[in-house]
């Protein structure tokens, strides 16, 4: 399989270029019929239950105390992030932990929170500000080869998009549905997570959720999808 | 906390071939998974779906391992009679949900 | 017995004791016994009932997947129950739906996990006693990069 991985790489390849705005796509052109239709059912979708928990949190916590009926005063919210907030760059999960720091990274309840809240951007166009130096951080890390296998994201994602690898289409790596439920983990999940997985299968350093490697990855990711409209919360193979 | 949604149309004439679409938060652990250490993760499923029509039986599914995590159940009735549908899940470990939904047939 | 003949029949006792149980034809063992425990010795006839499942499967974690089968649906004629079975599963069973004729049009959809490319059957079994199936043959494809980072 490394073999076969590399193979691929070892062919000369044009300098990584970036994909031009005109033939950014989705994730979710990439999935089968059957998948998209998953993410489509807003009634009985796999991840409407984490809708409906996140919608009771967010009157069980008290959100709406200082923020109202969410589907005004989070309309936007997520498609700005991540954002600096006081002189830090975080992202949506990180914020709405500093407002209930007592969700843990990956909880059933922090994700449901932080989906109740991404999807009422859905369908909004991703609107990010390019922050420095973190998005050049990002960037560098998204152009780096790492790990055992020697692999950046771009020759995968920028360079290879489209092709097959076990099966599966390389998507771009757009991160516009998130947080996803993701068929592989039965479950919702955050980008962080997704990251770790990426990491895992190209044999590289992780990083612990909420680490800053992450969010400026995060951050460059949404940059280079912005204008792309957000599906969150959406279903992921 | 058992999280279940069912869609149920709130009006049909009578007559009418209704579609009634149920979902239910589990996980629906096989059985067959191993943990990092090698043993196995007991079976945890929701095994039965019954839904009754003003008191009557009219659909029941027996869910085995091989149902996705957050079981999706679709199936069909004919409307009747207004009333009163009944949604009852049960499965391992004293697993119970209840869900109701009421329909007017005209 | 000769000295060769001695060791040929030890290298092939020891081999094998230690081939690994055929898990396919133990599968296949499985679900043909499941089947007979619901058509006992009735024939299955080809027809009636239509499984819709996409061929080529993302994820063998969530499978849309639903059957439909023809039936005036009366107290007379009605489809009485759906069983629906897989192939390559660790055991075979997926759903059984039990109708009836309230149900007016004999379909069930559910999201299946299928473990490998192979079989999906669907069994109708009707009010007169008749059995009708559908099988469609799926392939099953890995998502890329997962957390055990089994690529």
């Amino acid at each position: 399989m490394k073999a076969a991985v590399l193979a691929v790489f070892l062919v000369p390849i044009a300098v990584a270029a970036e994909i031009p705005p005109a033939e950014r796509r989705s994730g979710y052109d990439f999935m089968s019929r059957e998948t998209r239709a998953m993410q489509d059912d807003e009634v009985t979708g796999p991840a409407v239950l984490s809708l409906l928990d996140g919608e009771a949190l967010w009157g069980k916590l008290g959100c709406a105390s200082c923020h109202g009926d969410a589907k005004a005063s989070m309309r936007g919210v997520a498609t700005r992030y991540p954002k600096v907030m006081d002189g830090k760059l975080v992202n949506l999960e990180q914020q709405v932990r500093h407002k209930a720091p007592q969700l843990a990274y990956e909880s059933r309840d922090l994700l449901s929170l932080t989906a109740y809240v991404a999807r009422q951007s859905k369908g909004m166009p991703i609107d990010v500000q390019p922050v420095q130096p973190q998005l050049d951080a990002g960037k560098a890390f998204f152009f780096r080869r790492q790990g055992q296998l020697d692999l950046a994201c771009s020759q995968c994602h920028d360079d290879n998009w489209g092709k097959k690898l076990a099966g599966n289409s390389i998507p771009q790596a757009h991160p516009t549905g998130y947080p996803i439920y993701r068929l592989e983990w039965q479950n919702m999940g955050s980008l962080a997570r997704r990251f770790r997985n990426c990491l895992t299968g190209i044999r590289a350093q992780q990083y612990a959720p909420g680490a800053p490697e992450l969010v400026e990855l995060e951050l460059y990711l949404m940059w280079r999808a912005r204008g792309m409209k957000l599906e969150s919360p959406a279903v992921r193979p | 906390m058992a999280r279940v949604v069912v869609n149920v149309p709130a009006e049909a004439k009578k007559g009418e071939v209704i579609e009634i679409r149920t979902l239910a938060g589990h996980p629906m652990e096989t059985g067959f998974r191993r943990t990092q250490l090698g043993e196995l993760i007991p079976r945890d499923i929701i095994r039965t779906l019954v839904c009754t029509y003003n008191g009557v039986e009219i659909f029941r599914a027996d869910l085995h391992p091989a149902i996705a995590a957050n079981p999706l159940i679709t199936f069909n009735t004919v409307a009747t009679e207004s009333g009163t549908l009944e949604f009852r899940w049960t499965g391992d470990n004293g697993y119970s949900a209840t869900q109701s939904a009421t329909i007017k047939v005209v | 017995m000769n000295r060769r003949g001695f060791l040929l029949l030890g290298v092939v006792g020891v081999a094998h004791a230690q081939l690994p149980p055929n898990i396919q034809e133990i599968r296949k063992k499985a679900l043909d016994e499941a089947i007979r425990k619901v058509v006992g010795d009735a024939q299955v006839r080809t027809g009636k009932v239509k499984l819709d499942v996409p061929p080529l499967i993302d994820n063998g974690n969530a499978v849309p997947l639903s059957v439909e089968v023809e039936s005036p649906m009366t107290e007379a004629d009605h489809v009485k129950a759906v069983h629906i079975f897989t192939e390559r599963n660790p055991q075979p069973y997926v759903l059984t739906a039990h109708l009836g004729a309230r149900a007016g049009k004999a379909r069930v959809a559910t999201r299946a996990r299928i473990a490998d490319t192979g079989a999906v059957t669907a069994i109708a079994q009707m009010s007169d006693g008749s059995f009708w199936s559908d099988t469609v043959r799926v392939i099953v494809t890995l998502s890329a990069c997962l957390e055990e980072g089994l690529i």
